[in-house]
């Protein structure tokens, strides 16, 4: 174990702002991209349900 | 061979296939992830000479990888489609795209933030750089000739040359630190022989493990979306979408429709 403290943790040896920056937007990245693709399966089901429902009644 | 790998080269069971996959792969990259920081970010020591920034590494080396691997994948599909001219092909590299250049991004992004600190810049116009700019652009241009094109199958052909003839860049960026005098330092993992110690390998590699699970993992499931929005009018995706399709209109109908008015492909 490196650290002392969980502050200590935080300040990553003086290079807080670095090494945060970096795993931070990683994370931010990720998350979204996650989320885009959850997003992204529910609206193309739906709209592919859509189109279908659109289809079925013009043909009747 | 007992595996008829041609079966799932169509999207109707490679739908199917992909689906039971995912969770492992989402589990796998979850359980590696954690493991990975952990070693990482609390076993590992600090570096002598870098002090806690060389810690930028556990995210920093695995993105890059993946980056460079994400593409020659996505060349290798793309080599398929043109050969074997299957729908899948084309629906998988473009799957692996945005994740690929989110890798990219952040290879880039960590390095500038590693770049600060270690070299006093954020960025210079050195070869292992700027080939790696040159990757992301690669990523961006694919998808960007993607979308202007209506035709999927049409897309799926231009993009295929755009992927081949990028994949030089990925030599061009491996080889950059050998072949000029860089900035960017040489490659700490060789076969055989590295130059770290074992504990900060090990969580180097466990991240790289995990960036290669979450890959898979999230270009599965994408792929699964544009499968079903290139084959909604087969009537595989009829039935699929009579058994799970009204929940998902239940979730998203406003979102729905509203895209709906712009008119599908």
């Amino acid at each position: 174990m490196n650290w002392s403290s969980f502050s200590d943790f935080l300040a990553m040896g003086g290079y807080a702002f670095f090494v945060w920056m970096s795993y931070g937007v990683t994370a931010l990245l990720v998350a979204a991209e996650v989320i885009w693709v959850v997003k992204q399966r529910r609206q193309s089901l739906a709209r592919a349900l859509v189109q279908r429902k659109i289809r079925e009644w013009s043909s009747t | 061979m007992a595996i008829h790998w041609f079966k799932y080269a169509s999207p109707a069971s490679f739908y199917g296939l992909a689906g039971r996959m995912i969770p492992w792969f989402a589990g796998a990259a979850v359980v590696t992830t954690l493991i990975g920081l952990y070693v990482g970010l609390v076993l590992a020591p600090t570096d002598f000479q870098q002090g806690d920034s060389y810690r930028i590494i556990y995210i920093h080396v695995p993105a890059a990888w993946m980056g460079m691997f994400t593409y020659l994948v996505m060349a290798g599909w793309a080599a398929a489609g043109v050969v074997f001219n299957t729908r899948l092909s084309g629906m998988m590299v473009q799957a692996l795209a945005p994740t690929g250049a989110m890798f990219t991004f952040v290879a880039l992004w960590t390095g500038a933030f590693w770049g600060r600190p270690t070299w006093g810049t954020y960025w210079v116009w050195d070869a292992r750089l700027t080939s790696t700019l040159i990757l992301f652009f690669l990523y961006i241009g694919y998808m960007a000739l993607r979308a202007s094109i209506d035709d999927p199958r049409r897309a799926d052909r231009a993009g295929a040359v755009l992927t081949l003839v990028g994949v030089v860049n990925i030599p061009i960026i491996y080889f950059s630190v050998q072949w000029w005098n860089t900035l960017h330092q040489g490659a700490s993992v060789r076969p055989g022989s590295s130059s770290m110690a074992t504990v900060m390998l090990t969580g180097m590699l466990v991240m790289a493990v995990a960036a290669w699970m979450y890959t898979i993992a999230i270009s599965l499931a994408r792929v699964r979306s544009i499968i079903i929005e290139r084959e909604q009018h087969s009537a595989w995706v009829g039935e699929l979408l009579a058994s799970e399709g009204h929940d998902a209109v239940a979730g998203t109908s406003r979102g729905a429709m509203g895209s709906n008015q712009q008119g599908t492909r």
